[in-house]
């Protein structure tokens, strides 16, 4: 062959060879020695484990939340980066750009409303998938560092629905910004109350770290945004990687080890798999037995392509229930940021409602005090639950399902009477006009149903002597107070934040 | 001496605390840029024209200056608009007082707290006369409660 006849047969190749380089085996797989070399050679399966539990894929044991949330943060970073195309981040410009992107950008309305519909998406979700793990046991040993994470990941996505409120620089952000910074500065309710605020002031310290100015401005948009695109995104990536990681490393998602698993499967074909019998070094570095050794694994299936299913069907959902959400409600855009008159009621988006219905007893215990009680207790729960048992069954079984019932009405019921007292008689300033203010912080609605709620778990813990039921207990009444103080902020409340049945009974102003 | 450690062992902790230690104060001098040296924002002083302009009686808000300027028998005082609670503005409601619309504060008409979640009395602003003779509210600085000011 000449060397001109091999350059053309060559440049004839080149479409195939590229293609075969590509997926390395060329085609797709029709034995098992193919399947297994598509096994070593496939990046899917290099970031998955090569074969998945059939548990882990039902439906009804995970309902893919995590899954959804890693699908919707995808959403987020795509149409994020097309935002950022035309926004402009600064207090003259950001507005009127996010006008123009509403109204005059090509798609540009439907790009937005999408990025605010995944991200309510991505905070339900994160609720969904805590609450899920949590009455799984999926936190037990040795899955409990990777609650931690997760926690990490809950506080990342607020951090990011908060930041991204204020960039469209309209009323609702500038207010609830506003809002939010000076709950930040809220130590200095404290601190004031014992007067040590001269010599020790962490309320202002934070406040400025996060505004940059003590008012809301130039600065503090500049701020949010490179948060909001920079900074968060990349921990949450980090964490997430960490997170999928650990799942992986801690032997994928928790099940019930204790049942006896079906075989294994490939296709139809019930299989006798490849079991590893044989103890061997670890990298050959550490004597002993691998993590997987002994393990057969029964009642596995192969990840590529049961599990590459999973996560499409995970992705088409989302995308879906985004593009039927973002084509039917847009996303709010009121008038341009006007320091002087605040909007009335000025509310958070719906997942900080209920901490805005704590924040109006006490700005220092509902924003800063009960939002570190609560998730100190959620990141001490794994460590205080050792309990191995009941790992991978929806509540851990018929004792755990009655309790689950039994807070579920002791947390609705006690925080609906609390609020229908305070909202009929008010709370001690109405009685006591004179009261110091540091009686108030420790004593006011959010701290009497932080208390109501660790005096149940703590009965529970005595009549059953069981931590993780008590456990179980305190999760689902926080999960109800949750629920219900959210449903306040967002429905009931109205103008001056006086409690209204229905917003139509709001007074013309 | 067999308990001393070896100078290699010596060597080396000295050599990972020294990054440490230097790490760790890159890190504190780097994190020192977000904490604001200077804090921008606009001048907070306001000139609200002849004293005598003012009819003994009335109440003048001050939308960019967020207080209210009342003129009374006694005198001039200025009340802030800026809630205590967590910084919204303040409505005037006159003979009742002043009511937050976001938490629900209550202020009676000197500005203490008479309902609500607020922490602290609305504060009272200084008021001194310019050298061009206008009127000058300090947003700045605070007045002790029932200081008036008199032409």
């Amino acid at each position: 062959m000449t060397p001109s006849k091999e350059f053309l047969e060559n440049l004839k190749q080149a479409p195939r060879h590229v293609r075969e380089s590509m997926l390395r085996n060329g085609k797709t797989p029709d034995t098992d020695r193919e399947r297994s070399q598509s096994t070593f050679h496939n990046f899917f399966l290099h970031l998955q484990s090569v074969r998945v539990h059939r548990h882990s894929l039902s439906f009804g044991y995970t309902f893919g939340l995590g899954l959804i949330l890693t699908a919707s943060f995808v959403v987020l970073t795509l149409t994020g980066i097309l935002l950022m195309v035309y926004y402009k981040p600064g207090v003259e410009q950001a507005y009127d750009s996010v006008k123009d992107i509403h109204y005059v950008v090509p798609a540009g309305r439907f790009i937005r409303n999408i990025h605010r519909w995944s991200a309510h998406l991505m905070v339900l979700a994160v609720f969904l998938h805590m609450a899920r793990v949590f009455y799984t046991g999926s936190y037990k040993r040795p899955r409990e560092f990777n609650w931690l994470v997760g926690l990490g990941l809950l506080v990342l996505t607020l951090g990011l629905s908060f930041t991204g409120y204020l960039l469209p620089w309209d009323q609702l952000a500038y207010w609830a910004v506003t809002i939010g910074s000076n709950i930040a500065n809220s130590p200095r309710e404290v601190t004031d109350a014992i007067g040590i605020t001269a010599w020790f002031d962490p309320g202002r310290f934070q406040k400025q770290l996060l505004l940059g100015a003590n008012y809301v401005g130039q600065e503090a948009l500049i701020r949010f945004y490179v948060l909001h695109v920079a900074v968060l995104p990349l921990a949450l990536t980090a964490l997430m990687g960490v997170h999928f990681w650990r799942v992986r490393k801690d032997g994928g998602l928790s099940r019930d080890e204790s049942r006896p698993a079906p075989p294994a499967r490939i296709g139809e074909r019930e299989v006798e798999v490849f079991a590893p019998s044989k103890t061997y070094g670890l990298m050959a570095v550490v004597r002993g037995r691998t993590p997987i050794v002994g393990r057969a694994p029964e009642g596995t299936v192969p990840s590529w392509p049961n599990l590459m299913w999973a996560e499409m069907a995970a992705l088409m959902f989302t995308i879906a229930v985004t593009l039927a959400l973002s084509y039917f409600f847009d996303a709010p855009l009121k008038e341009m940021a006007n320091p002087a008159i605040p909007e009335n009621p000025a509310k958070a988006p719906w997942y900080f409602l209920g901490l805005q219905e704590l924040v109006s007893y006490s700005a220092f215990m509902g924003g800063v005090g009960v939002p570190a009680i609560v998730l100190m207790g959620l990141g001490l729960i794994p460590y205080l639950d050792r309990d191995p048992r009941g790992v991978g069954v929806w509540f851990g079984g018929a004792a755990g399902r009655k309790t689950f019932w039994q807070s579920l009405a002791f947390g609705l019921a006690s925080v609906l009477a609390l609020l229908a007292f305070t909202v009929n008689l008010g709370w001690l300033r109405t009685w006591f006009p004179t009261i110091p203010q540091i009686a108030i912080i420790l004593l006011n609605p959010a701290t009497v149903i932080v208390a109501l709620y660790s005096a149940w778990s703590l009965w529970v813990l005595r009549r059953t002597a069981s931590i993780r039921l008590s456990a179980l207990a305190l999760f689902t009444c926080f999960l109800a107070g949750f629920v219900v103080l959210t449903a306040m902020g967002s429905i009931f409340r109205g103008p001056n934040w006086q409690f209204y049945w229905w917003p139509s009974q709001w007074p013309i102003h | 001496m067999p308990d001393s450690p070896k100078r290699r062992d010596f060597l080396g902790l000295a050599a990972l605390w020294s990054a440490v230690a230097a790490m760790g104060t890159a890190l504190a001098g780097v994190m020192r840029l977000p904490k604001p040296a200077v804090l921008p924002g606009p001048l907070r002083v306001f000139k609200l024209g002849d004293p005598s302009q003012f009819a003994v009686g009335s109440i003048t808000r001050n939308e960019a200056g967020g207080f209210y300027l009342f003129r009374e028998e006694q005198g001039f005082h200025a009340i802030s608009s800026t809630c205590t609670h967590l910084g919204c503005v303040v409505a005037h409601n006159e003979g009742e007082g002043f009511a937050c619309p976001c938490h629900g504060s209550r202020f009676s008409t000197d500005g203490s707290v008479v309902g609500g979640p607020a922490p602290a009395a609305l504060p009272w602003l200084e008021i001194v006369v310019s050298p061009d003779g206008q009127l000058q509210v300090n947003a700045e600085s605070q007045v002790p409660k029932g200081t008036r000011f008199r032409v």
